[in-house]
């Protein structure tokens, strides 16, 4: 190889700038992967707004006239009725109420979609407050005072999470039947925050670990209480951490199943152990479970788009030192 | 502002205090006096000044500001500003909210248009008044020291505590702010307690030099004093520049050195040359820095440092013959020989 023809070669290639085939390679991998993660719920929000007939039939449809039955029938209970019954009663409310018809049935009620859905936003949402609230105040104290036996109490804190939840699950149904817990929203709160608040208290520490205790003690020198100055120096920098570690113990809390099954049966009960129970006349009503689970991504969805940045903070936290 | 005294202040770090970070010291501020703690690295300036600030407790000794003794006090109750080295502002918060913080504390409780009159001023002071709804994290590194040091002079404080404010910047920065916060503290007739572990801020800022070394303040005087009249080799160390030179009595045999001398120290000053065929030294190299040049000088094998004016015309290579004129005579244990 002649010099001139190297010195040509190292100019073109930039060691920095990725070139456009791998670009090209690295674009094609991302939008494949994509779709794959993707199709599973392309498919369940398809069913959500197939008929009953469409959503069972073989092969698959693709394509299908659009149906409003599924969400009708999620938020309703139905009863049968003859046609002629139906054809005495005076003109359909709403567009359910024609759908409805349209099968001989009449609604009877609102079913039991929304308070499940309801008791998953409140347990969801007040466990993750607790868990973050309590895990940014422990992992302040790890990350600033001497606490006796801190690498000890840190290593007892994360091996909670070294079995799955669900292991402990019988000694927790008797504790909480003999708590009075079983079925509560309270319990379920209190459960899902000991699950994520050792996962809290870690991803925390390291983020309080990175503000310089500088910081604090310029406040407190001028003129506040630790306490003060953990609330207007502290907390405002931190935001990042806590917006990150609330999306993890969010999803957690959002998409427990097992214990969820095991734990709740009537006013507690959260929504995933609720939606694959709906069934309609003459088995599963596949576009009622389909449009439960669509309603149900949903909060998840807004949460996590609303704290993307966060969440990818969150995740490559550690990797790189400013 | 206030008189701020330390009595006998230790502080020791690590497992069972294994390190002395500082070891009894006895410091006297007077009001509106401008103190300088000259030392190296690990000699214990930082922890006086959060032993002072309250944000370290002694293991013994008494720190009293204003007469006032500060044991079991809160930092915020101190009535101390502090300027640290270096993650000085609040990143959340933009110039002016850095400046009026202070103001803005529970511990104050000031009317909002007193502070807004207050911020104001004190930007003009640190010339920073251009930038203040600026971002913190949006300044060069000369303009946050400048906030830095404005965050602290929004307060009246009992006493102003500097840890080396000026280390993170350039050189052509760092002589204007010396100049400026100089001519601060004189208007304010501020007590302001400064770490350094640079010579020439100490030498031009300070009313009084105190030199640390190992946790002990070793000596404290005006700079005169300092440069002119070491108590130690530690301390004729610290300062000059070209560094001081150490030569084994005897190496000139004419000297008048008091009995129990082991070492001279000689500074520039203290070296008289000559070009001389045959002379005692030898040039072995010169540093050429504009207006004057560094003359490394052989003398036998030991080396010497000295200064010479450009125009002086030796070149390497050539004789030189040397001698001191009242250099200073320091004995076995380091300690000075008058």
């Amino acid at each position: 190889m002649s010099p001139a023809k190297t010195t040509t070669v190292n100019t073109a290639h930039s060691v920095v700038e990725p070139s456009a085939r791998s670009k090209r390679i690295a674009g094609t991998l991302v939008i494949v992967y994509a779709l794959v993660t993707m199709l599973p719920l392309a498919w369940i929000f398809l069913t959500s707004i197939k008929s009953p007939p469409d959503s069972i039939s073989y092969p698959p449809k693709i394509l299908f006239t659009p149906s409003i039955e599924g969400y009708c029938n999620l938020f309703t209970t139905r009863t049968r009725q003859t046609p002629e019954y139906i054809a005495s009663l005076p003109a359909p409310d709403g567009v359910c109420d024609a759908v409805t018809r349209q099968r001989n049935m009449v609604i009877a009620g609102p079913s039991n979609f929304l308070p499940r859905f309801t008791n998953s936003l409140i347990i969801a949402f007040g466990s993750t407050f607790l868990a973050v609230g309590l895990g940014t105040l422990a992992a302040y104290g790890f990350s600033r005072f001497k606490v006796p036996m801190a690498d000890d109490l840190l290593f007892f804190i994360l091996s909670t999470r070294m079995m799955p939840p669900i292991a402990v699950a019988i000694p927790i149904y008797l504790m909480y039947r003999q708590l009075g817990l079983s079925d509560t929203a309270l319990g379920m709160m209190l459960l899902y925050t000991a699950v994520n608040v050792s996962l809290a208290v870690w991803l925390l520490k390291g983020f309080i670990d990175e503000i310089p205790r500088e910081y604090e003690e310029a406040a407190m020198i001028d003129g506040y209480s630790r306490l003060q100055a953990f609330r207007k120096v502290v907390l405002p920098q931190a935001t990042t951490g806590i917006a990150a570690t609330a999306i993890f113990c969010l999803i957690f809390a959002w998409n427990e199943y097992a214990f969820a099954s095991l734990l709740t049966s009537g006013s507690a009960q959260t929504a995933p152990p609720f939606i694959p129970t709906i069934i309609g006349e003459g088995g599963q009503d596949w576009p009622a479970v389909a449009a439960g689970t669509t309603i149900f991504l949903v909060p998840i969805l807004v949460f996590t788009i609303l704290l993307r940045k966060q969440l990818l903070r969150g995740i490559t936290f550690g990797a790189v030192r400013k | 502002m206030a008189d701020v005294t330390l009595k006998g202040i230790t502080k020791s770090f690590g497992k069972g205090g294994a390190k002395r970070a500082v070891d009894g010291i006895d410091l006297a501020i007077a009001d509106g006096e401008f103190v300088v703690l000259l030392g190296p690295t690990g000699a214990g300036k930082t922890t006086t000044l959060r032993l002072i600030a309250g944000l370290e407790t002694p293991d013994a000794g008494t720190v009293s500001i204003g007469g006032r003794p500060m044991a079991d006090l809160a930092p915020a109750s101190r009535d101390v500003a502090f300027v640290f080295q270096q993650y000085s502002l609040y990143p959340h918060l933009t110039v002016y909210e850095n400046l009026a913080f202070p103001l803005r504390s529970p511990a104050r409780r000031m009317e909002a248009a007193a502070i807004d009159a207050r911020v104001r001023e004190v930007a003009k002071m640190v010339r920073i008044d251009h930038k203040l709804e600026n971002r913190s994290t949006r300044l060069s590194g000369g303009e946050m020291q400048r906030v830095a040091i404005g965050r602290a002079l929004v307060r009246r404080p009992s006493i102003y505590l500097m840890d080396e404010p000026l280390s993170s910047l350039d050189a052509k920065l760092r002589g204007e702010l010396r100049l400026e916060l100089k001519r601060i503290q004189k208007d304010l007739g501020a007590t302001l307690l400064y770490v350094t572990h640079d010579q020439i801020e100490a030498m031009t800022m300070a009313d009084r030099i105190g030199i640390l070394a190992e946790g002990r303040l070793v000596q404290i005087g005006t700079p005169r004093e300092i440069y002119a009249d070491p108590a130690n080799l530690h301390v004729a160390a610290r300062l000059g520049q070209p560094h001081i030179n150490l030569l084994p009595v005897g190496l000139l045999p004419d000297v008048p050195a008091p009995p129990g001398t082991t070492t001279i120290g000689a500074r520039t000053e203290h070296i008289a040359l000559a070009r001389e065929e045959g002379g005692n030294a030898r040039v072995d190299w010169i540093e050429h820095l504009g207006d004057q040049n560094h003359l490394h000088i052989k003398l036998g094998e030991q080396k010497l440092v000295t200064l010479a004016d450009p125009d002086v015309a030796v070149s390497p290579g050539d004789r030189i013959s040397l001698s001191l004129r009242n250099p200073l005579y320091f004995g076995q244990d380091g300690q000075r020989l008058v």
